[in-house]
Formats: C-alpha cells, structure tokens, sequence
C-alpha cells in the first residue's frame, strides 16, 4: 500500500524526521492559509498524486506542471485553483492520468547537497536494510548501475535492532561529520523506529539534502506499507486512497479476491496464486494475451465466483474468458454449480472456455455439459488455453 | 524412506479448534494420518473428533504425545508466537500454512530460530505429504491442505512454492504413473523456512527419490541458488516449471513473495539458470509431467 506525499509528511512530524514545513490544502483559501503560515524564503505548492514525473506533468485544462514555486500566498492560492479539481498526467499515470484533490504547500528549501537514504525489507538477508548514497536527488538504479561502489547497505539484526555503531559506520560513508553528523544519527533513529512502528516495506529518501544553513532534512519520500500487517496499523490502513488505484481492484478486494488488470483480450479465472499466473502464462504460449491475473482462492464461494465474472466483464477489452479450477479437496461439482449460478447473474454474451479438474470431476463436468449454458469445455489445461485463444479469433 | 515425514511420523495441530485446521485436521485423519494431538490454549482436556486429545500447551501436547511434527493452522497475529512456541517444544519440523504473517514477524522467528533444532517449512505453504501405499494413496502421512488422494506413492521428488500448481503437478505425474516419494510445499511468502535448495538436499540423499520436480515462480533468487546447487552437486534428473512469465514488473502476483522488484526475480532469469545447470523446464504448467519423463531419459 502507498500513500500521498502529505501523508509521509505527517508520518515524519509524528516520529520526528526532520522536514520542510508544509500542510496539506483541500481549497485554494486552505492553501492561502497554508502559504501565510511559512514565513521564510520561497513556497512551493505540489499536486498531491500517487505518480512521478509530477514537475513534468501536464493537467488535462492545459496547465502545466504539478508542482510549482511562488513567493506569495496569493499566488499559492492561485496555483492551487489551477491543480484542485484538475487531472495531471505523467509519465507514470498513463494517458487517463490522476484526479488532483489536493495540493501540499510546503516551505521551500536551499539545497546545498543531495543524499539518498533508504529502508528496506530485504528477503535476501531476511532483514530490515538501510541503502545509503552521496549520490541523491537522481535515479537510484542508475546509480546502482553506473557507479555501484557509491551505494551502501546496511542490514539491521531483526532482534538485535539498529545500533549506535551502525549509525556512525552510515554517518561516515556519506561524510557527514561534527553537528550534521548528529543530525543524520538522530534522523536515521527516528526513520528507522517510524519503518519497523509502522510496519512498512519501503521508505525511500531521495533527496536527503543538507541546507546551506547547515540542517540535514528528508526532502521527499516514498512509503510502501507490508499489506499483511495492516489489520495492526488501523491509521495506515485509514491513509488508503481508493480512487489511486485500479477500480476493477478495489471491487474484487471487497469480495476476497484478489484481481490485477492487465493488457490483454483474454481474461481468467482460477484458484490459486501459482495457478492463476500459470494460467496467463499458457494462455500467451498459446499465442493469446490475458487481461488480468484473478485469483479467486481455495474456497471459492459462488457469490465470489459471480462477482468475479462481473468484475472480468467489466474489462471492455475481454474477448474471452478461460475459467481454470482445479478442485483438490472442494468439489468440482459444487464449483459447476457455482459457475452455472454465477452465469445466470451476469449477462455473459463472449465465449467461455472452462477448464475443470479434481475432486468429482465427472459430476462436475456432466453439470456443466446439462446447464444450457453455452460454454467449451477444455480436457485440460492445454486443450483449454488452445480452445480460448482460437475462439477469440474466431 | 521419503524425506521429513512418513507414516509413522506423530503430528500435532496448532489451531485445530479452528474451523479451517479443524477441517484439515479431519482431512489428515481420514486420510490415515497420525495425527496424536490438537492444542488451542484454554481447550485443554477436551477432544477432537472424539479421539484426539487437545492441550493447552505445545510443550504439553509433545511430552504426553510425542509428537515431533506440528502443523500451524493459526491466524496471522498469533502465528509467530505459535511457530516459537512448537520451536520452543522441540519439534523437528514445524509447518506453518498460515498465509498472511507480517514480514518483519517472519524475519524476526527466522531469527530467533537460529540454531534450534527445529526446522521449519512455509509459511503461506501447502504443506508435506509423503502418500501410502493404499487406496487413493491412503495410510501416509498428509500435513496440511493438500488434497491427499491426487498423489501415488511413488519415486519422485516435489517441491514448489505455490497449492494449486503443486495439485497440478502431483495430478499430472500420477496420471503418468508417476508416484511421488514426498511432496513438500515451501510458501508463497518472500520469508520462508526451508527453500528449494534445502528440499533439493534431501531429495538427493534420500534412496528412494529417484527424480526430482522443482516448481517455483517470480521473485527472490531461490530457484537460481538451487539450480547452480543441483549442477554441481545433485545426482539425480530434474524438470522444473516457473509460474510468472507474464506477470507485469512491480505487482505482487497474489502470494506475497511473487513479486519481480529492480528487474530482478523474472521467470526469464529463473528458467535460464535452471535450463544452464541440466534441469529440463517445462514451457508450460500443463508439461510439468512430460518434462519429468524426458528429465528421466
């Protein structure tokens, strides 16, 4: 799970992570008052958006740039009119871009140089690992790739957790010495307590900066929280913002499936994770493209599995529809019935290829072959994914 | 022989008042499984099924039963306190098929773990089945999900990180008259017990594991680790299949573990190292069995 730049704010202010003041606004007099508040030096307003390439961006009323520079509360508020209600397509949004609902007024700040700081669940070391770079502000990958040697990690005993001598080795290799050098410890404490507080995946610091005044602060983050500890972190769980992502997600999450649009004309339905991308697999080496990746998990009900055909078609590209079940302990014919059930809920007017194996399979089968529902069945996995493929092009 | 269990092999169930272990609890039963204790802190003294005594305590549960597996049916808070506590008991494996545990939570029981005795298989698995030799497979020793009459008793090793796909693969090789030895179920999750390699190990010095199927899917670097073991090191044929290769970059696939982060852990990479170290891949899942066979000659 992610979460707007406003929110790691108040995420940094309520663990004490040195940042540039800012407040989020909803309205331009919000923002006004917002921008009245940073007394010193230059503002900046930035559109609030789960995506990259922000600076860049273009709004679809012809604005350009989701973040911008002013002097003055006015034009702060003048910058928010424009972005609030707007959508700003970048690089990272696709063509539909994002709806902005609110901006972040922050107080602008002089860079005099730019660090990279990072904290990861790494599987590799099973540990908690901080990424630390001289070289911030830029992609990190190219880093990595370009000049390796500037990159260090280190990983953090999950019992033993960070210690002071880890902090001053990190303190060293970026350079950092006397009062900075305080600063960064005291900052390093302070993220490495909000990551393991807040059970994130991920905080990326990119920059760090130093100020020519001499402050080490967190300029802009990234969070990704670990999903399977949000039923502890209710206030985490309260920062999701559905309409960042895939609607089609978002509905199948309700029903306790689990959906990922994709590409494709060729949508699936299968029980299990493993199954499922092996599933879209053998569709494309078939020569087809699936649509989406949907996992409809061990139990299926028939109430998942009707939803889970609403949720397909809704998907305009979907031209055909392969339904993989391989019942080992439930039985198929219970699962036929289902999809019989299910099929007379939704107006299902493409091909529909089914693909049923396991437990009572004969039962199933025979239910399926006597429902008058116009569906092919596949003998197996390949036959299925054979059958699919030639019946879009058909 | 088979490896980590067989029909001897006495298991309790953490979790088994739940109705999902108590289900699998009665699966395992029926199965011909023995399973020789349940615990549920605060149901001590009563039974499962009329014939299953429940304990408090895991340390109970073992000293009056002597039981060396257990098998963790608990939910995603109280999991890593269940897996310590079967650790803290002295069981030689511990087989949690709880999906859903915090990272950290895995990272930290790993860790505490360290040079205990016991090992420790998933979590977010399938579980363990070494088949009989009855009907259906039935009489051998079936720990967790897994549909217990899919499987033969037979030759071939299996290990997989994922349920469905493992049934799929156990299917296709008894329709080929191809039993399994022991099929081991390693997790979906990106913090696990026991990997491909260490399966692999066994398999190798287990007698009556004549060939061997590696299933693994997008994510990490075990199945690369494994196979440049398996070049040097195992004697024995092996066919693999990798679930993922259109998975988009970034998207956890459904297990949490599935996940191709930085442009590493494609299915590309998986099945070019294990094509590198002689292991026949399946190109797709519905060739699993026919990949053993060639992997056999």
């Amino acid at each position: 799970m992610n979460i707007h730049e406003y929110q790691a704010k108040e995420l940094f202010d309520k663990f004490n992570v040195p940042s540039p003041k800012g407040t989020v606004a909803n309205t331009p007099e919000e923002a006004r008052a917002a921008a009245e508040a940073i007394t010193s030096g230059q503002i900046v307003v930035k559109a609030q958006v789960h995506a990259g390439g922000r600076g860049k961006g273009t709004f679809k009323n012809g604005f350009q740039g989701g973040v911008h520079l002013v002097k003055t509360a006015d034009e702060a508020a003048e910058i928010a009119e424009k972005m609030i209600g707007q959508t700003l397509v970048t690089h990272q949004t696709g063509e539909e871009g994002k709806l902005v609902s609110k901006v972040l007024i922050a107080e602008a700040v002089d860079i005099e140089k730019e660090y990279y700081l990072a904290i990861l669940m790494d599987r590799d070391s099973r540990s908690p690992v901080i990424v630390i770079s001289t070289e911030g502000g830029v992609n990190i990958e190219d880093v990595a790739e370009n000049t390796p040697e500037l990159i260090h990690n280190e990983a953090v005993h999950p019992l033993a957790g960070l210690q002071p001598y880890e902090v001053r080795k990190l303190c060293k290799k970026l350079g950092f010495a006397g009062d900075q050098a305080k600063q960064f410890a005291k900052l390093l404490k302070s993220l490495f307590n909000l990551f393991l507080e807040c059970d994130c995946s991920m905080v990326e610091i990119n920059p760090l900066v130093t100020t020519p005044d001499g402050q080490v602060l967190a300029l802009d983050a990234k969070f990704d929280f670990d999903d399977n500890a949000l039923y502890r972190q209710p206030e985490i769980a309260a920062m999701h913002d559905p309409t960042e992502e895939d609607p089609r997600e978002v509905e199948a999450a309700k029903f306790g499936l689990n959906y990922i649009g994709l590409d494709g004309n060729i949508a699936c339905l299968v029980n299990g994770a493993g199954l499922a991308m092996s599933t879209m697999d053998i569709i494309k080496h078939y020569g087809g493209d699936p649509a989406n990746f949907l996992d409809v998990g061990g139990g299926a009900t028939q109430e998942q599995v009707a939803n889970a055909f609403k949720i397909i078609l809704s998907d305009p590209n979907v031209k055909g529809i392969l339904v993989n079940i391989f019942g080992g302990i439930m039985d198929c014919d219970v699962i036929a019935k289902g999809i019989v059930a299910a099929c007379g809920e939704v107006d299902m007017n493409i091909p529909l290829i089914i693909r049923l194996e396991g437990n009572n399979v004969a039962a199933g089968r025979e239910t399926l072959k006597t429902s008058g529902i116009d569906l092919i069945t596949g003998d197996d996995l390949a036959d299925a994914a054979e059958k699919v493929v030639k019946a879009i092009a058909a | 022989m088979a490896i980590l269990v067989d029909e001897n092999t006495k298991v309790l169930i953490q979790g088994i008042t739940g109705s999902f272990g108590g289900r699998h609890a009665q699966l395992s039963l029926d199965y011909g499984t023995q399973v020789v204790a349940g615990v549920t802190p605060g149901k001590g003294g009563q039974k499962f099924s009329d014939v299953v005594p429940i304990y408090d305590t895991v340390d109970e549960a073992v000293s009056e039963t002597g039981a060396t597996v257990s098998a963790i049916f608990v939910p995603p808070p109280f999991a890593a306190d269940a897996i310590l506590e079967a650790v803290d008991a002295g069981v030689d494996l511990a087989i949690a098929i709880t999906e859903g545990i915090p990272v950290i939570d895995m990272m930290r029981v790993r860790s505490a773990m360290e040079g205990s005795k016991t090992r420790l298989i998933g979590p977010n698995c399938p579980g363990v089945v070494t088949p009989g030799t009855g009907e259906n497979s039935h009489g051998g020793c079936r720990i967790g999900i897994a549909p217990g009459y899919i499987h033969k008793r037979g030759k071939v090793g299996v290990v997989s990180r994922s349920g469905t796909l493992t049934y799929e693969a156990v299917w296709q090789l008894s329709a080929l008259g191809l039993g399994q030895s022991t099929c081991v179920g390693i997790g979906g999750d990106p913090i696990n017990g026991t990997s491909h390699i260490d399966v692999l190990k066994m398999f190798n010095d287990d007698p009556e594991t004549e060939a061997i199927i590696m299933i693994g899917e997008i994510g990490g670097t075990a199945e690369e680790e494994a196979a440049e073991w398996a070049a040097d090191n195992c004697n024995k044929p092996i066919a693999g299949f990798i679930a993922g290769a259109t998975a988009p970059p970034g998207r956890r696939m459904g297990h949490a573990g599935a996940i191709i982060s930085g442009g590493k852990g494609t299915a590309e990479a998986k099945k070019g190292a294990m094509k590198e170290a002689g292991i026949v891949v399946a190109e797709t899942p519905a060739e699993m069995g026919s990949a053993l066979v060639e992997a056999m000659g």
